[in-house]
């Protein structure tokens, strides 16, 4: 059902690496390495700034796909991929946008499972792409009949 | 300090086991991320939506693992990271993360992780590719 979707991208959206959200998400992760807070640290590391942890992607905002409705309950986490061209520094712009990669169903024990692949990419100021987050999301056929009432 | 390129193929990075979880370990998650799905926070939304009681974000236990590889950041950087939510990780469950060694060159290590609870079933299992800098 989510076939048609597939290529759809959402409008480009700014987002900042924020001190505080990192250093929150850091604390949220049992991750409190100074590497990612202390500005001592990040001056004497060799980014000569902080860092942000590799999972906090997940904090952007990366706008909204037209036309792709998701079903508000039900949705599985099955798998997840981070792919970095470097880490991102706190303070950085970036520019950060969802794309639709695939959707596929597949016969399970679980009966007809919809699997929809969602690549969440941010580039810097330049248009320079730096990380996509892809996730795997699988929708089992309860709900999607849910959706298409 | 010990450095990851010292680490041989086999051989595993210190594990860490976690606390068990608690519901404020998952409030804050869903604070620091942004993810307010209530499964994860609320009981009777998780028995609405069919589990024993909430569970952990997947990406919660994602996030644990990753911290295996903070104390290397001199050296490198995760540039590939992985993994499959397997299993359910529920309230008190107690947690280790692991990380071992598969393949290594002169640029990258390529690291076996997972996410184990405490009946030793793997949560959550993947791969971390770790570049290393000149």
């Amino acid at each position: 059902m989510y076939q048609d979707d597939i290529g759809k991208r959402s409008e480009k959206v700014k987002n900042v690496v924020e001190r505080g959200a990192v250093k929150k998400f850091a604390e949220a992760i049992g991750d409190l390495n100074p590497i990612y807070w202390d500005e001592e640290t990040g001056k004497r590391s060799r980014y000569g700034r902080n860092i942000a942890p590799p999972t906090f992607p997940r904090v952007f905002d990366y706008g909204v796909i037209e036309g792709l409705k998701l079903p508000p309950k039900g949705l599985i986490h099955g798998e997840q991929r981070f792919r970095y061209e470097r880490p991102l520094f706190v303070g950085e712009e970036l520019y950060c946008y969802a794309e639709v990669k695939d959707y596929y169903e597949k016969q399970s024990s679980m009966g007809q499972l919809g699997f929809l692949i969602i690549a969440n990419n941010g580039e810097d100021t330049n248009g320079n792409l730096l990380f996509t987050s892809t996730s795997t999301i699988i929708i089992n056929e309860a709900v999607r009949k849910a959706m298409s009432v | 300090m010990t450095t990851i390129r010292e680490w041989q193929v086999g051989q595993s990075l210190p594990e860490v086991t976690l606390s068990p979880v608690s519901r404020l370990d998952l409030i804050k998650y869903a604070g620091a991320s942004g993810d307010y799905n209530p499964i994860h926070t609320i009981d009777e939304e998780a028995k609405k939506a069919g589990l024993p009681g909430i569970i952990a974000h997947g990406m919660w236990t994602m996030g644990n693992l990753a911290k295996l590889f903070t104390p290397y950041y001199e050296e490198g950087f995760v540039q590939d990271y992985f993994v499959r939510f397997q299993s359910m990780v529920f309230l008190n469950d107690i947690i280790t993360l692991k990380a071992t060694v598969k393949e290594k060159d002169d640029k990258t290590i390529r690291f076996a992780v997972a996410a184990v609870n405490q009946h030793g079933k793997e949560v959550v299992k993947g791969e971390a590719v770790f570049s290393l800098y000149e």
